[in-house]
Parts: structure tokens; sequence; C-alpha cells
């Protein structure tokens, strides 16, 4: 614990909080309304700035000078603290992402510790609180039910986000995130295992499970983000807004903004555990088949080049998977609410536990 | 009469829902890609494109004052459209035509014609009724202002939109 560690870790947490996280998400609300009026054949906000990029300065300011209204009927003191919830969890989580090799010699992590993925678990969770304390504490009828709804979704979903991340830790035999993504760069990407090891037909069979539980772990960060299909706790045309309908101004700006943070903190989890974290496949020109793995250890200024890079290559990473979100988003209907539950419950609890089941068999048959 | 709509038995491709899911997908990344590549026809982009171009011969914009080709203003502030007026957003004051002017057996001319624009339902009635052809719907029809003494168009401002009309009957010529 010295100056120098302290120094970096504060730098590291304010460039990643109001460099990256708060431009992203406030970027993000802006390509959703891009997104979603060019799937619709409209053309989205296009008067604010070139290209309406300066729309969501537009929008922030509009947010601050709006009356900040508190109804009589509230339990005030939950009623401030609901948005803080909702906003915190998602930031936080994002500590333990690695979110690039090194640059300088400084880890692009914030906090490299041990139990990674427990932490993120332990965290993101609380993001629920946030949205059943508005329900509750707004007084009403309609945030009750989305309140009620965001808590039974988290019950069915959280289950089978657990499970389905146990494929991961089989293989990798370690919690630490950094680790995950060492191990992926050795040993082929989570999702493509059999990558450098093609004639090893384990890796193939692997790949199966593993693309099966890539797949439960992303529908079930849907779901932990209330994003369509499963924004049931919101459902605009049943609840009216559900858990902020009562909200006005900044504290509902928090709300929405939450979302696009927990939005982007999935999509980096996502990209950490099973899409390779920072690390991009390059072709060595050295000839023979191996992945040139660069990164910020190289001497003087490819190092930082290298960092930078891969620092970029995961944020690139990130926003493929947010445009994923809003493309799903603006594809399919909302479930019903029985539908959800037997899906959560029957199905993918069930595919979760039987995949570990199988990777554990794999790994004990072929002995990688 | 209550009647029972049968359900056809989803095959197990249906019920797996992922195929239908992927398709949906497809539409949409679909109609994303041909918005961005400016294949699909969007909305107008109003301010900058507008569709004065594409209106139809009978559109009823803005009321309007016309010239002839002598470069007489043809009111004769009978004052029909004023009367007929549904919402009576027409005011007109008459005045006397000299007898030393060319065209003094019209008699009269509209000293003040003004039109309240905030009033004005484009009817058309004015156009109709008037027996001099006169007064024409043009094809203004963003009329905006900061006050409601702005949205009064004076006969100035009329006979600035109506502009000269070719074609009509020229009626009140020496020779007739």
């Amino acid at each position: 614990m010295n100056v120098f560690f302290i120094t970096t870790s504060l730098l590291k947490i304010i460039g990643m909080i109001f460099v990256v996280i708060l431009p992203m998400v406030s970027y993000a609300v802006y390509a959703e309304r891009r997104v979603s009026a060019l799937i619709q054949d409209r053309l989205g906000p296009n008067r604010v700035g070139p290209a309406g990029l300066f729309q969501p300065i537009a929008d922030a300011a509009k947010f601050l000078f709006k009356e900040d209204f508190t109804p009589a009927q509230v339990n005030k003191f939950y009623y401030w603290l609901a948005p803080c919830l909702a906003m915190v969890p998602a930031i936080t989580t994002i500590a333990v992402v690695p979110f690039g090799s090194t640059l300088l010699g400084v880890p692009m992590v914030i906090a490299d510790i041990n139990v990674g993925i427990l932490y993120v678990f332990a965290i993101a969770s609380l993001g629920v609180y946030g949205i059943v304390l508005a329900g509750w504490a707004s007084n009403s009828k309609y945030p009750f039910l989305g309140g009620v709804r965001s808590s039974s979704q988290m019950i069915s979903y959280e289950l089978s986000l657990g499970l389905a991340v146990i494929p991961v830790f089989l293989l990798v035999g370690n919690l630490r995130l950094t680790n995950v993504v060492r191990y992926q760069i050795e040993n082929g990407w989570m999702i493509a295992p059999f990558i450098g090891d093609w004639a090893n037909l384990g890796k193939w069979l692997l790949a199966i499970p593993m693309i099966t539980s890539f797949f439960v772990f992303t529908i079930a960060v849907f779901a932990e983000t209330n994003r369509l299909p499963f924004d049931l706790p919101e459902a605009e045309q049943e609840l009216a807004g559900g858990y902020h309908t009562e909200y006005s101004s900044m504290k509902f700006a928090l709300f929405f903004l939450g979302e696009y943070a927990a939005m982007i903190t999935g999509s980096a989890i996502i990209v950490t555990l099973f899409l390779g974290g920072w690390h991009l496949p390059l072709p060595s020109w050295h000839g023979g088949f191996h992945w040139l793995v660069v990164d910020g250890t190289a001497p003087g200024w490819r190092g930082v080049v290298g960092g930078l890079f891969n620092i970029a290559t995961f944020f690139a990473k990130v926003a493929t998977l947010l445009f994923m979100f809003m493309w799903v988003r603006w594809t399919l209907p909302r479930f019903r609410y029985d539908q959800l539950m037997r899906l959560g419950w029957l199905f993918f609890f069930e595919i979760a536990l039987v995949n570990i089941f199988i990777v554990a068999g794999i790994l004990a048959y072929f002995q990688f | 009469m209550a009647i029972t709509v049968a359900r056809s038995k989803l095959n197990w491709r249906e019920r797996l829902y992922l195929p239908a899911i992927a398709a949906g997908m497809v539409i949409t990344i679909k109609h994303f890609k041909n918005t961005i590549f400016g294949r699909t026809k969007v909305t107008m982009q109003y301010p900058e494109e507008k569709w004065d171009s594409s209106l139809p011969e009978h559109y009823r914009g803005a009321p309007a004052l016309v010239r002839d080709t002598d470069g007489r203003v043809r009111c004769v502030a009978c004052q029909l459209c004023e009367f007929i007026c549904p919402p009576r957003a027409i005011k007109i004051i008459p005045g006397e035509i000299p007898s030393t002017d060319r065209f003094a057996k019209v008699e009269k001319y509209p000293e003040e014609f003004d039109i309240d624009m905030v009033r004005c339902i484009f009817c058309g009635m004015c156009e109709e009724v008037c027996p001099e052809q006169a007064i024409f719907l043009r094809k203004d029809y963003a009329i905006t202002g900061f006050t409601r003494e702005e949205m009064v168009h004076d006969k100035d401002k009329l006979l600035e939109i109506g502009g000269v009309m070719h074609g009509v009957v020229l009626k009140w010529n020496e020779k007739k």
C-alpha cells in the first residue's frame, strides 16, 4: 500500500467513472434512440449538434433544470435513497472488471480481488433494492407492482446467472477475473475453446456447453438489467413506468442512467467471462499458426500502444454487446409474467445445472 | 355467439422460440441496414426540405390579394368576402377612386384590407365569393409571428403574397 498504488488507483477510478462510464451511459441512451429509430425506419434525434451528437448534453441540462418534485404521500427517506441504490451497484461492479492489460506497468483493473465474480454477484444483486425500495416508498399502486415484479424476477434469474458461470470457473480454477482473461488468451476464448488446439476433440465437445452457458448467462443478464424482453418492472403499457412512475427530474434520470450503467457493466462481464476480455487475437506475421498477443508488457512506446489497443478492444467488444442489447430490445415483445417465471425456473435453471455436469464430465474424461 | 377458436398445435421448432427470435432479429437488422444506407424512404426533414413543390394545384394556403397585368389592385372593396368570412377574419375599409384616375369607373378601392391570420380557417369562401377575381388562396402555409399584431396581414403584405395574376378577366379596361 504505497503512494504509487493509491495514486494510480484513484486515477483509474476517476478515469473509469468520468471519462468512460458516464459518457458511455449518456451516449448509450443516444445510441439507443438512434438504433431504435433506424430499426423502425425513422432517423431519430439528429438536431442538436452534428448528427444529434450533443443530444445527451441537452437531455442532461433538461433533467437538471426540471422541478425535483417529491409527492406528499411518499416515504421520504427511502424515496430519496432508491435512485442512489439504482445507480451505485452498477458503477461499483465495474471495479473488478479488467478493462485492459497494463499501461506503463499499471494493471488496467481497479481492484484485482481474488473473489472477483462473487463480488460482482454480491453487488449487482443490490441493484434490485433500488427498484424494490422505489416501488415501495412511492406509496402508489403501479410502482408497487413494479417493485414486486422486480424482486420475483430477480429470484428467478439470479440462480441461472450464478450457475451459468460455474463452467467458466471449472475451467479456470480461480475466481479472479484477470486470471479468467489470462486463461482465455492461453487456451482460446470461452465460447470457442478449440482455438489454437484445433485437432483436440475434447475442446470441440467443450464448445457446446460453453456456448449454452454463454447464452444462458446473456439472457440472465438481460433479465438482471431489466431490459426487454424482460422489462416487466417498468412495463410502460401496463404499469405506466412501473417503479419510477412517481419520480421526476434527476431522480428519474438516475434510474434511467442506472439501467444503462447496469447494461454496460453486464456487457463488460459477459466480455470478460466469455469473449476473451481485452484480448484480440491477431495472426502472427512471423509465420506459423499462433496468435500474437498484443499487450502492455512490451518496452517503450510499443507497450503504451499495446495497452491502449487492449483498452480499445475491450470497449469495442462492450459496445458491440450494447448494440446487441438494443437490437434485441427493438425486436422482441415483452414476455408475459407467467412465461417469464416458467422460463426462469423450468428452463434456464435446469439447462445451467445440467451444463455444469456436462462440462465437469468433459473435463474429467479429457483431462486438460 | 361464442366461437371456439381452434389453437393449432405447435411443432417442436415453434415451441423452441429460438428460430422465430432469430427470424425477427434478421428482419430488424435488415431495416436497420436499409435505413442506414438510405434505401428506406424516411420522413421529410421539414425545415430543410419542404413539400412546396409537391403541393397540389387546389391547395388552400394563405389568402392573398392580386394585381392584374395592368398593375391594378383587383379588389373593388365590395366587402362580400368580409361578410361571408365564417370566422370574421377580414376587415376592409373602402375608399373612393378620384375621377381623374384611369379606372375611375370602378369607384371604390380598399383603403385598408386586413386579414387576421390567427382567425383565418383557410376555407376559401372569400375566393369563392369574390366577383372580381381579386382574392385567391395561395400556397403559403407556414404563417408565423411572435405577436397577434404580427399575424394580421395588411394590404401590402397581402399584395406581396398575391403578386400578379395572369389570365383573369380584365372587365374594367377602357375598351369594354
